[in-house]
């Protein structure tokens, strides 16, 4: 009786193990089935938008067909440039900072602060950058821009500069402190040099995190119809561009907004997929040095 | 001069160095820190700049509208009303219904990536949807607004209606763009980060862990459940909150599909605001001071509620280590 009862409880135990993996496996599937679909969908769309008319010339009027978004992906690229400029330099010195005096409290507040600008809203960066460097000049320009990117990229490489830093063998910087040498030629020598592959990784993910940010652009850089390449002035900008076509009402321009996503969409990959091998070739450098 | 400094200090030999060029190496250690602590500061004034100009940029709405701001469902630019209910409200909505679903179907879809999965499959969608993690908002947005819009409105809408039409949540018309579908759209975006980093924690716990429960007659799931899940909480938490932060002040997407519309509405069908989409949107054709000064508080509030999420994820996952 009570054998056949406890052979009952093992099957319904069974059962539900079998039910619910089955239910996460059809989850699982469904999110990744619905994914690919929506790049599916921007993939095929996008390739039939895209021509070298389409890369090479200027925004023309709806109606009138062979315009093109070149201005706003060179618009784009100044930007993010521009950006990557200053968010770098002081990105990597506050995680380098943050990760070689940890114990110290300014750091603990750095860190903290990090992560907090990493969640604030990109929209609400955006005014920030307007009110610092729109509104005093009165009028939109792609620095203010780039400004806005640079707040968002500053505590992506933060973390990642102090992530790639502090998982440095402790003995490493034991070594070289030892041997005499001076601290700033242990940050710099051994533990930036020792964490390059993280730190590039870091930079490659702030840098896919604002190509295609759109928020912050609607008032700094605004957009532009022409070439515009002085970063001080009003800026085309291939995120800025997709928007405003994509909520007009024109069905060539619907199909410009397309293309221009699917552009997007693969510079963010090749960034994505760079930053994942930065670590692996990275990793194996390292283990050929140590074997040397 | 810096570098130079640094060259110099670069030279080997430190020990038998002649004087000069200790004394190089120690002002080019000395310059060093000197940018290290140059720029922390740098950064703290970009970090409380921030906080700083927002508060400044908002003082005109601040005093005229005190407290009262927050629960006022007036949005009249020409009589100079404003409120930010109807927006907080879409922002909620939008964000809670988003995260209740991404936290489900994420975990879950993590845990069968992470433990039941083939290991190639588990190792290629994994890899898979962490770079969709990164694929830009508007292109979501696009997506939704174009096919996912129409899909709710003609199909999903009349569905749910048709089940679920006696709750006050799916009466009257069915827009295409709306509450709803700009829940969907959010949870979309934020389940990819939740599977990857729940998948990243439940693949580094260790193989014995499994063991153990397996040997002592747990089930799959009911390894998964009582031993896998339990020792990566604190994690699915933050993920959870991280994702959370991100559906909050989501603009694009959230802008594109829900209709821009400042009205309260029980119904998930009919169209809402953000707070992020009418910042997006109104910003640049706000035409007076006060007008502008209502954006930027709004703008504020994003600021507050992002900080207080955080702050709320570090002090759960600061609770549960005990």
């Amino acid at each position: 009786m009570s054998a056949t009862s406890a052979a009952a409880l093992f099957r319904r135990r069974r059962l539900k193990s079998v039910l619910w993996i089955g239910a996460c496996g059809i989850f699982a599937t469904a999110v990744a089935v619905i994914l690919l679909l929506i790049m599916g969908y921007i993939v095929r769309e996008g390739i039939s938008a895209i021509s070298i008319p389409f890369l090479t010339r200027l925004p023309r009027p709806t109606g009138i067909s062979g315009g093109g978004v070149a201005n706003g992906i060179v618009g784009t690229l100044i930007i993010v440039g521009i950006a990557a400029l200053m968010a770098f330099p002081v990105g990597v010195l506050v995680g380098t900072y943050v990760a070689v005096y940890g114990h110290r409290r300014m750091s603990q507040w750095l860190s903290f602060l990090a992560d907090v600008l990493a969640g604030v809203p990109s929209i609400a960066i955006g005014i920030y950058a307007y009110t610092l460097l729109v509104e005093p000049f009165r009028h939109f320009s792609a620095f203010s821009a780039s400004f806005a990117f640079a707040v968002l990229m500053i505590p992506l490489v933060i973390r990642a500069t102090e992530g790639a830093i502090s998982i440095v063998p402790r003995e490493l910087r034991e070594a070289a402190t030892a041997l005499g040498a001076p601290e700033a030629r242990v940050v710099l020598k051994i533990l930036v040099v020792a964490a390059r592959p993280g730190i590039i990784t870091g930079l490659l993910l702030s840098l896919a995190r604002v190509t295609g940010e759109t928020a912050p652009l609607l008032f700094t850089a605004f957009g532009s119809q022409y070439w515009e390449l002085r970063p001080g002035q009003p800026m085309a900008e291939l995120s800025l561009q997709i928007f405003t076509y994509a909520i007009s009402p024109y069905a060539d321009w619907h199909a410009q907004a397309w293309g221009g996503a699917l552009i997007l969409i693969l510079a963010v990959f090749v960034l994505s997929v760079l930053a994942r091998l930065s670590v692996l070739f990275g990793r194996e450098g390292r283990g050929h040095g140590g074997t040397a | 001069m810096t570098e130079q400094a640094i060259a110099a200090s670069a030279t080997p030999r430190p020990g038998a160095g002649s004087r000069k060029l200790r004394q190089a190496e120690r002002v080019g250690s000395a310059i060093f820190v000197g940018m290290l602590r140059g720029s922390c500061w740098l950064f703290l004034l970009i970090v409380l700049g921030l906080a700083a100009e927002l508060i400044w940029g908002a003082r005109l709405s601040l005093r005229k509208f005190g407290i009262g701001f927050l629960w006022s469902t007036q949005w009249n630019p020409v009589t100079e009303q404003f409120g930010a209910a109807p927006f907080i409200y879409g922002t909620v909505v939008t964000s809670v219904i988003a995260l209740a679903l991404a936290a489900i179907v994420g975990v879950m879809a993590a845990i069968y990536l992470a433990e039941f999965a083939p290991r190639r499959v588990g190792a290629y969608l994994g890899l898979l949807i962490e770079l969709l993690a990164a694929v830009p908002s508007i292109v979501y947005g696009l997506w939704g607004l174009f096919v996912l819009a129409p899909i709710v409105a003609n199909w999903i809408g009349p569905a749910l209606q048709s089940v679920l039409g006696f709750l006050p949540f799916f009466q009257g018309t069915i827009y295409g763009v709306n509450v709803l579908t700009a829940a969907f759209i959010l949870t979309l975006m934020i389940i990819p980060t939740i599977t990857a980093i729940t998948r990243d924690l439940i693949v580094a716990i260790p193989m014995r862990f499994r063991e153990a429960a397996l040997a002592l007659g747990a089930t799959p799931w009911e390894m998964a459940v009582k031993v896998v899940l339990p020792s990566v909480r604190r994690g699915i938490i933050g993920a959870s909150m991280l994702a959370f932060g991100r559906a909050l002040g989501e603009t694009i997407a959230a802008t594109m599909v829900i209709g821009n519309r400042p009205v309260i509405s029980a119904s998930l069908f009919a169209p809402g605001y953000t707070i992020a989409s009418v910042i997006a949107n109104e910003f640049t054709e706000a035409t007076s001071d006060l007008y502008l000064s209502a954006l930027i508080e709004l703008g504020l509030i994003l600021l507050v509620v992002s900080i207080l999420v955080i702050g709320m994820g570090r002090l759960m996952v600061r609770l549960l280590i005990r």
